[in-house]
């Protein structure tokens, strides 16, 4: 490739300042969330408009330069790492809102707008924006699409995939694909579905149409404290069944809850084998009626002591601990690894036994606070980086706990993505069959494989490698594991 | 185990491909017709529940289970499948189901089909048995196939089992209804859609403005009395309008006159002559002799598209007809539905 060429036809199709290839300003784009990982991009072009991201991707397209897509950085999982010799195409500068329709109840934007400005711009029509990642204040809309990212109000209102219901969405090769619309369904392939956790491999999403909710004219925080995992885990699996579906429900461990009350003061009892934080809402006889089912259904289930949070303030004291967890959990060790796989809710008790099993065989103290409503656990592995092979060791200790979540029927990552960090643990996820029939459905929309490589879907070359390495019961290098 | 008829179907779609004799999958005909068959594979023979544990609100079963039979396992729970597939004429298959990707009077509040599979068990086209998805709630392990897979219509490949999420059937359910004309209708169906409340599925049709209210009993009473209207405990409707066995439904085309589906944003102006309205006005039916043409123009303007009712849409865009060759590179699986682009 003549670098100074291509460099050349990039700059005439941004504006100035938009292309950057100083190393030192390069510097902000080398890593994503997951700071473990970086490489040094070749450049990073800031496109302001879709018709500059069409020039971009065909100068790109010609000259066979892999593109990466990136929106805020938060990704957990090294999704919009630069590769080598490969350009970041930013998209933090698409950031309008482009139109709110209050009648219809939705809004249309561009991809860089932050998940949190678009209920910003709503809330005075009493509307919002449900999918809600704790990183919401600075993740993008497009990044959560790309990641189909939940957050914790997910379990009641539905990932980025269920509240997305227009995308329009521009391939390597130029085409432009406008997936549905203000509508709920349109007929043909529902790429829109497939778009939605496809990590930027697939295409660049240049705007978005969410549907907005009705603010709940009252909300609920009850904290439960039990004794006992199993009491905790049981309560979980209960009131999920008994329909009273909370619009937030989370669990911390022991671990985990003295960490966040010691930083945070938010009234946990520290004595606690686990606590759940559950949010129940709606209009006011709903929560009221919600809110009392939920208080006794807890008592039954062996709850020793349940507080509840009626006001603005109450409630915020109760999820400020948890929204403190990760910082708080950072405070007992220099580094933490989060993990993010997804489990069946009766399994619950059984995974937080195997992690405290291997956290006790590799000698790294794990905190479990997570999205318990949906079985979505987010292990943390503590750990010191400054410290001869301890990265290795989190590193080999997250595998494993990843592994013990797909046998028991379960997935490798949740709602953080796979990007770089889980592409192996995929191949304890996924045969060599289903692993070629995503490569042949990424070739439908990118036949020369420059959108984001290596990310997302591993080789068959690096899963017979860790097969050599791991065997599961079998020496097949792809172990069968009954995921249904 | 009885009702596994996977390795069949596996060998039946192998000879398939050897022989280049392309196959139209064939469920339990409530929704496509076993006159129009060619080459015709039974899928439906392929059934049962594979897996159901109430407490994980997940249920896994072939596709050629019965909705029926579905539906009774799951109501001895006090279960339900959240996206109410139509059983026309009673019959349908949870397969068929997911292949039309049909959701029920409940879409806008509980989701549609696609927002309640969480995985598949399929035979693509190269007679490979792949499993995307699982039966957790929330995966986003690799890219999402299982998705991809509601409304295709067969034409990816043969679903031969299906893990979808169910919900706990409502506390309490009531069905308000109140006499007006369609553009209050529409208008009050807009104001419910910004407000908090327990409404579940909402309809118009023949001067009746119906909302479902579910939840818990004191909250279903109390939006009852701000709604308004008369009170119908037990109402068939909803029933009725999942299965679409409502008179709308059953009267025969002809004479210029059609039944279409219309999907459109929710707000956009009503049809000129009446129509059905569902999905706080996403969904409008609207048998009408207007040209094609006007009826298309008028969808368009409202922001959706119009289909004949019940027809199978086509895949026929650049994008569709390379997914299918990703899934089926010798057009095996119900060529017809692709027809614009038939593979290469
Ligand atoms: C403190 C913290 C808390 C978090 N909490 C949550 C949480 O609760 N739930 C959750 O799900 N995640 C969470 N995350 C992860 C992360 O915020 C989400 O994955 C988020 O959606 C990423 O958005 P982003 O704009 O930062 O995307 P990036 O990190 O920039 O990119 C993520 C992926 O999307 C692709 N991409 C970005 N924009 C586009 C586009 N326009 N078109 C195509 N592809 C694109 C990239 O190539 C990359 O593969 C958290 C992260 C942090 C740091």
């Amino acid at each position: 490739m003549n670098e100074s060429k291509v460099l050349q036809e990039l700059q005439r199709a941004l504006p100035t300042g938009r292309l950057i290839t100083e190393p030192a300003a390069m510097r902000p784009y080398e890593t994503d969330g997951l700071t473990a990982i970086r490489e040094m991009p070749w450049a990073v072009a800031l496109p302001g408009t879709e018709d500059e991201v069409r020039e971009v991707l065909a100068v790109c397209l010609e000259h066979e330069v892999p593109v990466v897509p990136r929106g805020a950085g938060t990704g957990l999982s090294g999704g919009a790492r630069p590769v080598q010799g490969g350009l970041v195409l930013g998209l933090s500068k698409l950031n309008q809102i482009l139109e709110v329709d209050v009648d219809n109840c939705t809004a249309r934007v561009q991809p860089g707008v932050r998940n949190l400005a678009i209920s910003e711009a709503v809330a005075e029509h009493g509307l919002y924006y449900a999918p809600d990642p704790s990183s919401q204040l600075a993740c993008s809309i497009g990044g959560n699409v790309a990641e189909n990212s939940g957050g914790v109000h997910c379990l009641k209102y539905g990932l980025t995939v269920h509240n997305v219901i227009g995308l329009k969405v521009r391939t390597i090769e130029g085409d432009v694909l406008e997936l549905g619309g203000k509508g709920l369904d349109y007929p043909g392939y529902d790429l829109l579905a497939l778009l939605c956790g496809s990590e930027g491999m697939l295409g660049v999403v240049t705007e978005v149409t969410v549907r907005l909710l009705p603010e709940a004219p009252q909300k609920v925080v009850l904290l439960a404290a039990f004794s006992t995992l199993e009491s905790a885990a049981g309560a979980v699996s209960r009131i999920i069944g008994e329909g009273v579906t909370p619009a937030g429900l989370e669990l911390m461990d022991q671990l985990t809850l003295r960490a966040a009350e010691d930083f945070a003061g938010a009234g946990y009892p520290k004595d606690a084998a686990a606590i759940l934080l559950c949010e129940l809402d709606g209009d006011a006889t709903e929560a009221r009626a919600l809110q009392r089912y939920a208080v006794r259904l807890f008592e039954e289930e062996g709850a020793y002591d349940v507080q509840q949070a009626e006001s603005a303030e109450q409630r915020e004291r109760l999820w400020a601990g948890r929204k403190a967890a990760f910082p708080a959990v950072g405070r007992i060790a220099p580094d933490y690894y989060c993990m993010d796989g997804t489990i069946p809710r009766a399994s619950l008790v059984e995974v937080l036994r195997g992690i405290s099993e291997l956290s006790e065989r590799y000698g790294l103290v794990v905190g479990n606070v997570f999205h318990a409503g949906d079985g979505n656990l987010h292990p943390l592995i503590l750990y010191d980086a400054n410290q001869e092979g301890q990265i290795e060791l989190a590193e080999g200790l997250g595998r494993e706990i990843l592994e013990l979540c797909v046998g028991v029927g379960g997935t490798v990552t949740g709602e953080h993505g796979v990007g770089v960090e889980k592409l192996t643990p995929m191949c304890a996820q996924f045969n060599a069959a289903e692993l070629a029939q995503f490569e042949r459905v990424k070739e439908a929309f990118d036949p020369a494989r420059l959108m984001n490589p290596g990310k997302a879907i591993p080789t068959l070359t690096r899963c017979a490698e860790y097969g050599g390495m791991h065997v599961h019961g079998g020496e097949l290098p792809f172990p069968n594991l009954d995921r249904f | 185990m009885a009702g596994d008829r996977a390795a069949q179907l596996v060998d039946a779609v192998r000879s398939a491909a050897a022989d280049e004799q392309p196959l139209r999958l064939l469920g339990a005909g409530s929704k496509v017709p076993a006159a129009e068959a060619g080459h015709a594979l039974q899928v439906d023979e392929n059934r049962g529940v594979v897996d159901y544990q109430p407490e994980e609100l997940v249920l896994t079963a072939r596709g050629g289970t019965p909705l029926a039979e579905i539906q009774a396992l799951l109501h001895q729970s006090r279960q339900q499948l959240p996206f109410e597939p139509p059983m026309i004429g009673g019959r349908g298959t949870l397969g068929g189901a997911v292949a039309t990707g049909w959701s029920g009077p409940g879409r806008p509040w509980r989701g549609a089909v696609r927002d309640a599979v969480l995985g598949v068990e399929m035979i693509n086209g190269l007679g490979e048995r792949l499993t995307f998805g699982g039966q957790v709630m929330k995966n986003v392990a690799g890219y999402d196939l299982s998705r991809l897979q509601v409304g295709a219509w067969g034409s990816l490949g043969i679903l031969l089992s299906i893990s979808v999420r169910v919900t706990p059937e409502a506390h309490a359910e009531r069905t308000c209804q109140l006499e007006c004309a369609a553009a209050e209708a529409l208008s009050r169906m807009r104001a419910w859609a910004r407000a908090h409340s327990p409404i579940t599925a909402t309809c118009f049709e023949g001067g009746v403005l119906s909302a479902r209210l579910s939840g818990m009993a004191e909250s279903v009473a109390a939006a009852a009395e701000r709604i308004g209207g008369e009170q119908v405990p037990d109402s068939t409707l909803w029933r009725d309008l999942r299965d679409r066995a409502l008179p709308v439904f059953a009267s025969q085309d002809g004479d210029g006159q059609r039944l279409w589906q219309i999907h459109c944003a929710p707000a956009a102006e009503l049809p000129p002559d009446a129509c059905l309205v569902e999905w706080s006005g996403a969904r409008r039916w609207w048998r009408t002799d207007a040209r094609v043409e006007d009826v298309r123009a008028y969808a368009e303007q409202a922001g959706g598209v119009a289909l004949p009712a019940g027809a199978a849409p086509r895949f026929d865009s650049p994008h569709m007809a390379r997914l299918k060759r990703a899934f089926d590179p010798q057009g095996l699986f119900n060529p017809h539905l692709n027809d614009a682009h038939p593979p290469q």
